[in-house]
């Protein structure tokens, strides 16, 4: 179910690397808490993030919920697909990036959760 | 106001609820389904086929004795004089500041015998405050009788044929807001031409023990026009979408019924109710706050509790607000001074720390198109 390429955090984001850099969405069992997503809120790219900041809101019809960055790094780019296709988190949670980071220490990613260890923590 | 060591209600239909495998909250003291299928598709299936919502957790308090129809006439705003037997009338129980204690659907059961359905979270508190208003009004009895039933709402363009095919009450008989007593699917039930949804449709009230069976067949006989079982965030999505209010958000006991857009719903011909005098006074004078409609101009959500912001400064806060559906855009309510609650008048709603630009609209915001 939780695809192991990727590292999760206890917030329910999903973060997998390539060529150094970092791709963060949330998971299946996020959007499935969320239910009809219909807002995405992302931040500014060139923005500095915390590990553990909030990046944005994101909203279903019926709540909202704040996104937690899991790693420390820069923005370099926001998924603008989703201003007009936030359903996307729905259908495909794990294809769907909603920020590009450079990360500063890309050991961090070590420190959060595999697969296994996800999908366990949420059963 | 919340006490954790008291537990939850549930209803009749708990159970199925549980089975089909529902994401169930707290509402008013009840455990209730909040969405089976997902929010977005109960809505659309109850605006463009049927859906059915169990909401047995409203109240209903039934007031009887020859003086029951004056004891009425006194803690309601509208003029339930005007009521037939077996017609049904929405309006507010007022306090003497002419604010709303709960809003209320009056069915006259006989000439000295009255049913209100009540808000789930207002029913002690309604129950407490009729009982002590009707002390004096001569032979009349406050009865809550809640627990007597559940409640099922069939909503939808498909939801009277649906309920049709379980019941020999003819449907295309009754009339949009009145009630009929018969059987459905074999329960003895009353069967009412109401809802909160904007769409035609009944519901249904039955005794608690009849509900499982009467809820599994109406699901039996709603699949072929794609009936879904509709939890309580699609009926607010479905209610704000047709304008309605919902108490505790869009009016409470600190707004008047004229403020709450709810002048329709007084019986300005009786001589007297509780707080009449003060909503005459204010319909002569022009209530100084109104209810307003708005859509988002600029990217956002606005919310429930959100600041209102003319010109910078806040003169009001969002009472209902949510991405619609069905319209496929961002609506709500707030209250506006007078002066700015003409459509097109534009203003700001904070967004978490952000302002973007709303517009008021005129509601209803959605309205069905009548066969």
């Amino acid at each position: 179910m939780y695809p192991d390429d990727r590292r999760y955090s206890k917030d329910h984001e999903w973060i997998v690397i390539t060529d150094g850099e970092a791709r963060v969405g949330i998971t299946q069992y996020a959007q499935e808490q969320l239910g009809d997503v219909v807002y995405v809120e992302l931040p500014e790219v060139g923005r500095q993030l915390k590990q553990g900041e909030i990046f944005g809101t994101i909203e279903s019809v019926k709540a909202v919920s704040e996104l937690f960055c899991p790693v420390t790094g820069k923005i370099i780019a926001v998924n603008a697909d989703l201003n007009d296709h936030p359903e996307l988190v729905n259908s495909t949670p794990h294809e769907t990036w909603m920020i590009r980071l450079s990360l500063d220490d890309p050991s961090q990613v070590d420190s959060l959760l595999d697969a296994v260890s996800y999908g366990s923590s949420i059963e | 106001m919340s006490d954790t060591s008291k537990v939850l209600k549930k209803t009749a239909l708990y159970g199925r609820h549980k089975a089909l495998g529902a994401r169930m909250a707290p509402f008013g003291g009840w455990e209730m389904p909040i969405e089976y299928s997902g929010l977005t598709k109960e809505h659309m299936a109850v605006r463009l086929a049927a859906g059915l919502f169990d909401v047995s957790h409203m109240g209903e308090i039934e007031i009887a004795g020859v003086d029951a129809l004056a004891a009425i006439q006194q803690i309601s705003c509208n003029d339930a004089s005007k009521l037939e037997i077996g017609q049904v009338q929405y309006s507010a129980l007022t306090t003497p500041k002419g604010t709303v204690v709960d809003d209320v659907l009056v069915y006259r059961l006989s000439s000295d015998h009255f049913m209100l359905v009540v808000n789930a979270s207002n029913i002690a508190k309604d129950h407490a405050w009729i009982s002590q208003q009707v002390k004096s009004l001569g032979d009349v009895i406050v009865v809550n009788a809640s627990a007597r039933y559940a409640l099922l709402a069939t909503q939808g363009p498909a939801a009277v044929e649906v309920v049709q095919e379980l019941t020999g009450v003819d449907l295309a008989e009754l009339r949009y807001y009145h009630f009929s007593t018969g059987e459905v699917a074999g329960q003895r039930a009353t069967i009412s031409r109401t809802g909160y949804t904007g769409e035609d449709g009944v519901e249904i009230y039955l005794s608690p023990q009849s509900a499982d069976s009467v809820w599994q067949a109406i699901i039996d006989s709603g699949r072929s026009v794609g009936l879904l079982p509709a939890g309580l965030g699609a009926r607010d999505t479905l209610r704000l979408e047709a304008s309605m209010r919902l108490y505790g958000n869009d009016m409470d006991e600190s707004t008047t019924v004229l403020e709450a857009g709810l002048g329709w719903t007084i019986g300005w011909e009786k001589r007297e109710f509780i707080g009449h005098d003060v909503l005459r006074r204010q319909k002569a004078d022009g209530v100084k706050r109104k209810l307003v409609g708005f859509e988002m101009v600029e990217r956002g959500i606005a919310r429930a509790g959100y600041p209102v912001l003319l010109s910078g400064k806040q003169v009001g806060s969002v009472t209902s607000g949510t991405q619609t559906p069905f319209l496929g855009k961002a609506i709500g309510m707030a209250y506006l001074p007078i002066e700015q609650r003409k459509p097109g008048t534009e203003f700001d709603v904070e967004i978490r720390g952000r302002n973007a630009r709303a517009r008021v609209i005129a509601m209803p915001f959605y309205k069905r198109q009548r066969s």
